[in-house]
């Protein structure tokens, strides 16, 4: 239990009528890189929002960093850095002066953070954009200032929704790289939803398939594809996570067609 | 026994001694406590600080504020040329000499009062109407929702930071007037005039800030800061136009005939007094012109037999104050109404990214 950094147990999430989140079981360990991976509108979001604290669970309990996000929001948000689903920043500030913004707020001495800021400036590859306001930056940009923005208050733990959203390919490459390596040196753990399922191959250890709230598989993907494919014939080939996504998916859309029909 | 034991304990001067000296660490302690087990100190000084700068930095307030100075020399100018014209009337106000130059008028321009009066909303309106769903839309408030800071500091320190621009902008205009008065009269306040000054400054301020956490409310109701913009002004309209028009037909039809009693005559000015009662700028205009006018001494109806004996004379500061009380408690327990309404909203909102 001590080794993992969240734990999620049993967690429900309604909205009316409406289970966003349904029964979610999952637990991911010190610096591990895990994927939510799930088409749109399958509770990624709000599972992270309830692991922030933002929300709360209709049931159910969570742990992060050894915290309860429901009781001790606050704890939880110095340790974990959270990059929303296309993140926003103060157009009139500069990059940097953003991030000693969000220094400021974390009670980090400003020397020390306007000297963090530039550092992560460049660790991101915004080097070159030091001067400029952040209402210039085009969206791509804006993701990596969110991704320094994240690591400004040195995290244990970072939650990116949706991150490679308008960065171009060469820049989501550094952008994984940046994440992996980070996971890698810092021992940082890093929860990455998605639903571009190359991204999620390329850099997590291990994925959990949502959809519709719920939590259909996880493990690596290796063993996803032993798992689902075991009793198929050809057994010997090697599966990549798109067969595995579209296995379920094709699963889930005849349950529905079944439960139409009847 | 039991019982006279306990008396004896609270009776006891040592007791009370002992419970006051107590009372200041442990308020102390549970203040540390506080602040320990949530964000680092210094945050909420820092937010309001960028949010001011943020409102300095605006075009809004820039051009809200040169809006208000110029109407501030206007009404300015003609209380000056209206004070050189009557000159030396040797009215019960003589004594308040200097407050003219807030409540006189030539009649080109509304004096200084009513013009606060007027604009006041507006500031008010302007600098709340967009504090949260800007935010939202540019995809910072979930951003900063994520940082270690409890979730009211950021509705907080908007609602301090747009007071404090407020505070600044009365003080300045208001020590501005007087510094000119000074110039051109050549009479200085007395301490009685500089009291109502500062009190008719203290309730303007009140007063916009009902206007502000009215329209940080609809910030938080309304996704479009276009719409929130929209809904502040239509309440404002609503009270400035469309309420008085409404008070005024129910006020013909209830209208006594000229036979009826006294009895009823009173009831109808009473229900008149209360019907406009409700607008918070009528408590504002009535509260103002109380205060900055002594000899303004009833603003319900009153009877025959109340004015008999009555010796007409300027109030002094506290008996006006008195007599405004209600009006002050009003515009006060309204601005706090709207500042919880929206603090709920706010608080109970899930944000999500925008």
């Amino acid at each position: 239990m001590q080794s993992s950094t969240i734990e999620i147990t049993h967690i429900t999430r309604k909205y009316g009528d409406f289970t966003a989140v349904d029964n979610l079981t999952l637990s991911i360990g010190k610096g591990e890189v895990f994927g939510l991976l799930g088409p749109n509108g399958a509770g990624k979001s709000t599972t992270i929002l309830m692991l922030m604290g933002l929300t709360e669970p209709s049931s159910g309990s969570m742990r992060i960093c050894g915290l309860d996000p429901v009781r001790q929001p606050i704890e939880v948000k110095k340790k974990v850095g959270y990059l929303p689903e296309d993140v926003g920043f103060y157009d009139d500030l500069t990059g940097p002066e953003n991030l000693v913004y969000t220094a400021r707020l974390n009670g980090i001495p400003e020397r020390e953070a306007e000297e963090r800021a530039l550092l992560l400036m460049r660790r991101v590859g915004l080097g070159e954009e030091m001067d400029k306001k952040a209402g210039k930056y085009s969206r791509g940009m804006r993701q990596r200032l969110g991704l320094a923005d994240v690591l400004m208050k040195d995290p244990e733990v970072i939650i990116l929704d949706e991150p490679t959203l308008g960065i171009d390919p060469s820049g989501i490459r550094d952008f994984l790289g940046l994440i992996v390596s980070l996971s890698r040196e810092e021992g940082i753990t890093v929860l990455f939803s998605s639903h571009h399922l190359h991204q999620v191959q390329q850099v997590c250890d291990r994925v959990g398939i949502f959809v519709k709230g719920r939590l259909l598989a996880q493990g690596d993907i290796a063993s996803l594809a032993r798992q689902l494919f075991a009793d198929s014939d050809e057994s010997g080939q090697e599966y990549g996570l798109e067969d595995i996504y579209y296995r379920y998916f094709e699963g889930e859309s005849k349950d529905e067609s079944n439960s139409h029909s009847a | 026994m039991k019982v006279t034991a306990i008396q004896h304990k609270y009776m006891t001067r040592a007791f009370w001694e002992e419970r006051l000296r107590n009372i200041i660490p442990e308020l102390r302690d549970q203040l540390i406590s506080y602040r320990r087990s949530g964000a680092a100190p210094g945050v909420f000084r820092s937010m309001v600080l960028k949010e001011v700068g943020d409102h300095f930095r605006s075009w809004r307030v820039i051009i809200l504020m040169v809006i208000i100075l110029l109407t501030c020399i206007g009404s300015l100018y003609t209380a000056l040329t209206a004070i050189s014209d009557t000159g030396s009337a040797g009215n019960s106000d003589e004594t308040f000499f200097f407050l003219h130059l807030f409540t006189l008028s030539d009649g080109s321009l509304p004096p200084f009062f009513v013009f606060i009066g007027f604009l006041g909303p507006l500031l008010g309106i302007s600098l709340g109407f967009d504090a949260v769903n800007s935010e939202q839309n540019r995809g910072t408030l979930s951003r900063l929702l994520a940082q270690p800071i409890p979730r009211d500091y950021v509705i907080n320190a908007k609602f301090v930071a747009a007071l404090l621009v407020i505070a600044l902008l009365f003080f300045v205009l208001s020590f501005t007037v007087i510094g000119a008065g000074l110039l051109t009269l050549g009479i200085p306040p007395t301490p009685s005039e500089f009291m109502r000054i500062l009190s008719f400054m203290l309730l303007s301020i009140v007063y916009v800030a009902l206007w502000l956490n009215l329209s940080v409310y609809f910030s938080v109701r309304f996704r479009q800061p276009a719409t929130s913009a929209l809904a502040g002004i239509a309440v404002w309209l609503f009270f400035t136009v469309f309420y008085p028009l409404i008070a005024n037909l129910l006020i013909k039809a209830a209208a006594p005939s000229p036979y009826a009693s006294g009895r009823s005559v009173y009831l109808f000015e009473r229900f008149r007094f209360l019907l406009m009662q409700v607008m918070p700028n009528e408590l504002y205009s009535q509260a103002t012109s109380t205060l900055l006018m002594p000899s303004v001494r009833s603003l319900g109806p009153l009877t025959m037999e109340q004015m008999e004996g009555a010796i007409p004379g300027p109030l002094p500061l506290g008996q006006s104050l008195l007599l405004v009380w209600p009006q002050l408690t009003g515009l006060i327990s309204l601005t706090i109404f709207c500042f919880i309404l929206s603090y709920l909203a706010f608080m109970r909102r899930e944000i999500r990214s925008r």
